[in-house]
């Protein structure tokens, strides 16, 4: 039987290394190695990226991005491990898990749970990313783009606008444009104290829009164009859009 | 309830020694040196002068005449009376109530006594058969305000009680607790003494917690307590916590009520250094300012972390304590500064002994 290749996820090193002696404790039971040990979300996907894991053991209360937009984000990777939460304590957590079927282990860890966990993980169906989302009460802080194997995770907060075009939707940044796999309607439903519509096809970060500009052209449907710092496109509002986006900029 | 999960006889009956104890306590003279004790004492007063003077005067016209006539004569006394109570109080509370009952009603007695023949000397002839009745009034207004003292010390105990209690399901964080016993396991086999040191922590900690927390007790014990958190949360967090202290010289030996500091030092922990990926620094002062006591503390700030919930059950526990302790003599604030959370409170400066 080939070892489960396990990753753990988690910022405290104490709580780190009590996995590490509980894996090696659980050997006979469960062959596994350890191919990472990260310390925060980020770290993780980048390991991830390079070694692949049949296991993420994840501490779900984690600085920068929780344990589960962890999980969220690493759904668009090939394979991705079966995730398995780790926590001291969080009830609003726990009672989501158990609705959707989500594994998880309460801290102090025991080598029996964790023996148990990594069978069910090896054996069982994946958790989808919609579980994930439908888990996570919280927005998430990143987008994360997958470009050629590597996950790319792009910060909301440098994100200028998003865009939908045809099956993707363009995230636009000061540096350049990613491209990702998702509805612009539920993007505006998890981000919406972040981004405003200003089209049918266009949501902006709230916190940019500097101005507003007349557009002359005689195109029918769009007279203004929203104008954001740091950008020098002008993206142009729809008559439908207008009136909110006014009051938002008059406030 | 608190002691429901012991089975042994011992604790049990150790635990009702203890109540009466506590009941004992409860009864007590009010501390002369409480801003919020003066002020009603004042409002007592004259509130009986001016109701004499209603009683006196014969029409609307002499009310003003009678209550200054009055208030001339009782002033100097009270003043007096209560510059020497406050001289005393810290005399006055080592003694029994019933003690310090009598003590303070010898007191009044023997000052107004003593005033009331200065001034009847000074002024006209003296009138003896009055300044008698002036002194019986002094006692009797005396011995009702002791009284009053008494019975409002009593409604509030149970208030005291309820903060105990409060101050308990605010400070069992659960996640503090799981994570630290987690914690505690990783290093039991690799640092065996590091674990042991750990778990003591642990133990003086849960003991703080479970303990009578309605007597003051000095700064000190309250700052070791601290250190002793901190050191848990260390083994956690690493690096990642720094911890700053300042300690007047002096302010150690403040009295202060317990599990004041221990909480917002815990919140410090869980909102300013836990979101945080960097090193994170909390800032602790203890100072002194003539005659008051100042505690300031800061972390660093995480706008988007304030949904974590315990910060405002914590800090108001904290201010209900105050005020049950220190009236109005005592604040809490708290503010965000740039980058850094702040939490600033003044309270009397009471030396231990």
């Amino acid at each position: 039987m080939t070892p489960l290749r396990v990753l753990i996820v988690d910022d405290e090193p104490p709580a780190r290394a009590r996995l590490r002696d509980l894996l090696d404790d659980c050997q006979a039971e469960v062959p596994n190695v350890i191919v990472g040990e990260a310390g925060n979300g980020p770290e993780g996907i980048n390991l991830l990226c390079s070694n692949p894991a049949d296991v993420a053991l994840v501490d779900i209360h984690m600085p920068g991005m929780s344990g589960i937009e962890f999980a969220r984000h690493i759904q668009v990777i090939e394979a991705p491990p079966a995730v398995i939460f780790v926590t001291a304590h969080d009830q609003y957590a726990v009672e989501a898990f158990e609705v959707n079927a989500v594994d998880y282990l309460l801290k102090p860890v025991r080598a029996s749970r964790i023996a148990a966990a990594l069978k069910k993980a090896a054996a069982g169906p994946r958790v989808t990313r919609e579980v994930f989302d439908r888990v996570d009460p919280q927005p998430r802080r990143f987008l994360s783009v997958n470009e050629r194997g590597r996950l790319t995770l792009v910060p909301l907060t440098d994100v200028l606008y998003l865009k939908a075009e045809l099956k993707y939707v363009t995230v636009r940044t000061p540096q350049r444009e990613h491209l990702i796999e998702e509805s612009l309607a539920r993007l505006e439903e998890e981000f919406g104290n972040l981004f405003i519509r200003i089209h049918r096809n266009c949501l902006v970060a709230r916190r940019l829009i500097r101005g507003f500009e007349h557009l002359d052209g005689d195109e029918a449907e769009a007279s203004w164009a929203v104008l954001l710092e740091g950008c020098n496109e002008k993206l142009p509002v729809s008559r439908r859009q207008w009136a909110q986006v006014k009051a938002l900029a008059r406030s | 309830m608190l002691f429901a999960g012991i089975p042994r006889s011992p604790a049990l009956t150790e635990h009702k020694a203890l109540s009466i104890r506590q009941n004992d306590r409860t009864d007590a003279l009010p501390d002369f040196r409480n801003l919020g004790v003066v002020a009603r004492i004042l409002l007592v007063v004259n509130g009986a002068a001016l109701a004499a003077a209603l009683v006196r005067a014969q029409g609307v016209s002499e009310i003003g005449t009678q209550f200054f006539e009055i208030v001339f004569w009782v002033e100097p006394v009270l003043s007096v009376i209560l510059t020497v109570l406050y001289a005393a109080s810290a005399l006055l509370a080592r003694l029994r109530f019933a003690a310090g009952f009598l003590c303070t009603l010898a007191i009044v007695a023997a000052l107004t006594l003593a005033m009331s023949a200065v001034q009847s000397l000074l002024g006209r002839t003296p009138d003896w058969s009055g300044l008698l009745y002036g002194v019986a009034l002094a006692i009797a207004l005396a011995a009702l305000l002791l009284e009053y003292f008494r019975v409002r010390r009593r409604a509030f105990s149970p208030a005291l009680a309820e903060a105990r209690l409060q101050a308990l399901q605010a400070r069992i964080r659960p996640h503090f607790l799981f994570n630290s016993l987690n914690a505690v396991l990783a290093i039991i086999r690799g640092d065996p003494r590091r674990a042991e040191g750990a778990l003591e922590d642990l133990a003086d900690l849960f003991r703080s917690l479970l303990a009578d927390n309605r007597q003051l007790i000095p700064m000190r014990e309250e700052i070791s307590l601290c250190r002793q958190y901190l050191n848990l949360e260390h083994l956690r967090l690493g690096e990642r916590l720094q911890v700053q202290w300042t300690i007047d010289p002096g302010a150690e030996d403040a009295l202060v009520p317990p599990m004041l500091l221990q909480p917002l030092v815990e919140n410090a922990v869980y909102h300013g250094i836990e979101p945080g990926l960097a090193v994170g620094a909390i800032e602790i002062r203890i100072g002194l300012a003539g005659d008051r006591l100042v505690v300031a503390l800061s972390n660093p700030y995480y706008p988007e972390h304030q949904h974590r919930q315990g910060n405002r059950m914590a800090l108001a526990n904290i201010r209900e304590r105050l005020l049950l302790h220190f009236d109005v003599e005592a604040k809490l604030d708290t503010g965000v500064d740039g980058e850094r959370y702040r939490i600033g409170m003044v309270m009397p400066y009471r030396r231990a002994p």
